[in-house]
């Protein structure tokens, strides 16, 4: 217990370095305000974690992989209120609640935006929306490899014992190893990501944030039109592009970019149904959209479409175009496109392919075994068989998921939000994809929120990202008995 | 010829029972077993030493010193290339055989290659009963399939139905049939007598008969013999161990497969190794489960666990079920010989199917294939012809010239890659491979010397 505190307060302290990236903005745009709030956020953040960390020393061990669960929330708990801290001081002066909503929405990659006005904000704080992004899906990868396998949260197990969706047992032998491959995969493809939007015509600036957006499938913007405002289908083309990218799998990347060794993306089960998924979903949304005639030419539709499915779909959630106003099949379809398409290991949200694709699996041996009583009919993605401990995880992993939507829906409509609203900002939460319809529709943002509803959304945001199962358990009485 | 068997189960004993009936050869069985060994040496006139086949000491007393071949065909793939590796450093022995079964070795090509393992050749006879039973389903109507030439030669056997186009017909309309295709009648028995085939034959109703085509021909040489039978799609296969799995295996792709396991745990392990095969935990003799599979509409049901009589019984029960044709693995041949055609269409039997491979390597002369045939009594060769026309008996020759033995026939030649169907006229070149139709086994010798070079 005190061990887990100890590592929260290395943690913290190792976060505060990453201020440096934001008092850098401030130094190069000479925002004098920005400068001194982050400066002190970073010293107190320091300081935090160096007494954590000090009042601790003694019990620092070994933790156990049940420390896993404590340690994840907490980590993410408390770097989250670090990060509001300088939204709370600087420009945009949130309250403490919109700015802690604010923070998860950053860190989760969820994307949702409580400010109004983010034109405005100094360079300094809508860098710093945009690198909690990007420091989110560090972690998430992070989480992929390393916790989320060895708790075996959702399935996740099936990558512990089992050579995960590439067929390398394990990247590297090592787990550090093995994350630092990622990450220097997630950094090279930001900076490639980079590079494309500038050259596509964005300032550095904007290139950089939308960068840390993008690999990280977030979707803060520094434009309150998010990406509308740039009218630029070329723009537009790139980051769909590098949303897809970022929905794939980092292992199977880290395969294919570092031994190059292309025919990865073939082998890898998740990345087929990634495409085939978003693919069928553009084709039949453009259809619906080019039946109800809202746009003039039929290139127009496609891009707009092409755009908001990739966006949507990879829990990304940037914005090219109001679609709350197109028919309500195609809005909720993306919508729910986002609960099953991007892949484990990626930065993505929702139920993800690979439960999906267990999931309608379970379905058809249901089927299967009820034809041919006698027969023996293993479950099985990409030729390796996923054992029964795995589905069932992976069953009640889904059944809490939608519990979830459930309970979170009603906890908002409790607050006389309308119908539509309540359920798709829940959905939007949870998958950590950013827009829902209505209220929080993509034209909007979550401000109008009051604060009861923002703390309901800050709730689906986490439970989404950590899977879960990770925080669940803590409320469990057998947990806590030694 | 001095031969060295290591391991007297199945397959030990029936090459050493094949090898110890041509009267050159001097056949030595070891086997850690004495009570199989007294009973093999009671039945068949070879020598025997007890123990473990890959200590020096054993190899030693068996005399592989003087040994030209030895042929490990114990249970054991390791001990098997010890063996051979024992052979070959204390012994110089100049060939080595051994059975290997483990698909992971026998698919590492460098493993065999020179001065690697000392395995001059390795014999899976899993994989060869699975090749041989698939080229069965691929072909209906076939009794057996033999390849020569690397599968460019087909030899075919099979029964004379009503509604060929060559039944009740003389051979020599065969040409007007099909004047394109080159195809033979290398033989044909009737009520088990074999007779020479020319030109006049008549081919009657419940005729045997062997042929050979180049494979493409194969289809049609077999619709002049019976009429031409519905194409196969739903294959049952009882017996999920090494060979009922390799079967399944290759016949997902083409067919519906349907396989049978007894033991759960091996049909947890078949089904996952398995792409499009239903894999079904049950017992092949449990008539509510073949009937719930649809036994009835099934076109082909392949019996092949480790027990031949559970094989038969299970075959038996799937033709009375409707099955359209059964297929049976039986290594007794007096099994095979209670079977009249209604009950079981096809009896494979596993040491039928791996001597050939054996028997080609302890010929003399360039034999490079041999296939045993109507149990043992025929055999069809392929030999390579060498030397020139002072040295050689056969080269420069046409067929009709050669002094052949009675019962043996010359039925195709492969000249660089060529399929040549021989007539009387074909004249024989050097390096010519010549594929001949032994009727009686014991003709070998005549045939031996007479290719043989001076």
């Amino acid at each position: 217990m005190l061990a887990v505190m100890n590592v929260l307060g290395a943690l913290l302290a190792l976060f505060s370095v990453y201020y440096l990236l934001p008092i850098a903005t401030a130094l190069i745009y000479g925002e004098q305000e920005s400068l001194r709030v982050f400066g002190e956020c970073a010293g107190l953040t320091l300081a935090v974690g160096a007494l954590l960390m000090l009042c601790t020393s003694r019990f620092r061990a070994e933790l156990k992989p049940r420390d896993g669960y404590l340690l994840v929330s907490l980590a993410w708990l408390s770097v989250t209120a670090a990060a509001a801290l300088p939204m709370m001081l600087d420009a945009p002066q949130l309250s403490f609640t919109d700015a802690f909503f604010e923070s998860m929405s950053g860190l989760t990659t969820t994307g949702s935006t409580v400010i109004t006005g983010v034109d405005k904000l100094p360079y300094t704080v809508n860098l710093w929306r945009c690198a909690l992004h990007w420091m989110g899906g560090m972690g998430i990868i992070v989480m992929a490899v390393a916790v989320l396998p060895l708790l075996g949260v959702g399935g996740m197990q099936r990558y512990r014992t089992e050579p995960g969706p590439v067929k390398d047992a394990k990247l590297t032998p090592r787990i550090t190893e093995t994350a630092k491959a990622l990450w220097l995969v997630y950094v090279g493809l930001t900076a490639a990501c980079f590079a494309a939007l500038w050259l596509a015509g964005m300032t550095p600036f904007d290139a950089v944030c939308h960068a840390f957006t993008v690999m990280s499938l977030g979707g803060f913007s520094t434009h309150d039109a998010s990406v509308a405002w740039f009218h630029s289908p070329t723009i537009e083309f790139v980051l769909m592009i590098f949303m897809l990218v970022a929905a794939l799998n980092f292992s199977t990347h880290y395969v294919a970019l570092r031994r190059g060794d292309f025919a990865a993306y073939r082998r890898d089960p998740e990345a087929r149904w990634v495409f085939i998924w978003v693919g069928f979903s553009v084709v039949l949304l453009t259809a619906e959209i080019v039946h109800a005639g809202l746009y003039s030419t039929f290139t127009e539709a496609f891009r707009h479409v092409a755009f908001s499915t990739v966006a949507m779909a990879t829990t990304t959630g940037l914005v090219s175009v109001d679609f709350s106003l197109w028919p309500i099949f195609a809005s909720m379809w993306m919508l729910f496109l986002g609960c099953v398409a991007s892949s484990t290991g990626s930065t993505g949200g929702g139920i993800k392919v690979f439960r999906g694709l267990i999931m309608i699996k379970q379905f058809f041996r249901e089927i299967f075994v009820l034809v041919h009583p006698s027969a023996v009919a293993p479950l099985k993605i990409g030729g390796q068989v996923v054992s029964n401990q795995v589905v069932y995880s992976v069953l009640a992993f889904i059944f809490v998921y939608f519990m979830s939507v459930v309970i979170l829906t009603f906890a908002l409509l409790s607050t006389n939000m309308d119908f539509t609203s309540a359920m798709t900002a829940t959905i939007a939460s949870i998958n950590n994809v950013g827009p829902g319809l209505g209220q929080v529709g993509p034209g909007t943002n979550y401000a109008s929120l009051n604060d009861k509803q923002t703390w309901i959304c800050t709730l689906a945001m986490f439970l989404g990202r950590v899977e879960l199962f990770t925080f669940l358990i803590l409320f469990s009485r057998s947990f806590w008995r030694k | 010829m001095k031969v060295l068997i290591l391991g007297a189960g199945q397959v030990g004993r029936t090459a050493a029972y094949h090898l110890a009936r041509e009267p050159d050869n001097e056949v030595t069985v070891i086997d850690s077993n004495e009570a199989v060994l007294r009973e093999l040496q009671s039945r068949i006139d070879v020598r025997t030493v007890a123990g473990n086949a890959s200590y020096p000491q054993i190899l030693e007393a068996a005399g592989i010193a003087d040994a030209d071949i030895i042929v490990a065909l114990t249970s054991s793939d390791e001990v098997n290339m010890v063996a051979c590796e024992i052979a070959n450093a204390l012994y110089r022995t100049p060939t080595k055989i051994a059975r290997i079964r483990a698909p992971e070795y026998t698919s590492q090509e460098k493993l065999f290659a020179d001065g690697a393992l000392a395995v001059d050749v390795w014999i899976s006879p899993e994989q060869l009963v699975t090749e041989y039973i698939e080229r069965l389903i691929h072909n209906p109507g076939a009794l057996q399939i033999v390849d020569f030439a690397d599968g460019r030669v087909r030899l075919v056997g099979m029964l004379a139905r009503k509604g060929g186009l060559l039944v009740g017909q003389q051979l020599r309309t065969l040409k007007d049939h099909m004047p394109n295709a080159d195809a033979r009648v290398a033989a044909i028995y009737r009520n088990s007598r074999f007779i020479e085939p020319d030109g006049e034959t008549v081919v009657e109703e419940g005729d045997e008969i062997f042929f050979v085509a180049a494979r493409d021909h194969i289809q049609r040489m077999m619709n002049e013999i019976t009429r031409a039978e519905e194409k196969v799609r739903k294959v049952v296969i009882a017996g999920g161990g090494h060979i009922g799995f390799r079967l399944a295996r290759l016949l997902e792709k083409h067919y519906h497969v349907k396989l049978i396991e007894r033991d759960a745990e091996r049909a947890r392990r078949v089904s996952e190794r398995l792409e499009g095969t239903i894999v079904l935990h049950g017992d092949a003799q449990d008539e509510e489960l073949l009937i719930e599979e649809n036994i009835d509409s099934t076109d082909v049901f392949a019996a092949v666990t480790n027990s031949e009589e559970a094989n038969v019984l299970s075959a038996m029960l799937a033709k009375r079920l409707g099955a359209r044709k059964v297929l049976a693995l039986i290594n007794r041949p007096s099994y095979g010989e209670l079977m009249d055609n209604r009950s079981i269409d096809i009896a494979v039997s596993p040491q039928t199917v791996t001597i050939g491979s054996l028997l080609a390597h302890v010929r003399k002369g360039d034999v490079v294939r041999v296939h045993s045939l109507r149990r043992g009594s025929a055999e069809a060769l392929e030999a390579v012809v060498h030397g020139d026309a002072q040295r050689s008996r056969v080269v420069g020759r046409s067929i009709e010239e050669l002094d052949l033995p009675t019962g043996a026939v010359i039925v195709a030649l492969v000249r660089s890659e060529r399929v040549i169907i021989a007539h009387h006229n074909t004249r024989i070149e050097p390096e010519d491979h010549v594929i001949m139709f032994l009727s009686d086994r014991r003709q070998i010798d005549a045939v031996q010397r007479l290719f043989a070079t001076e």
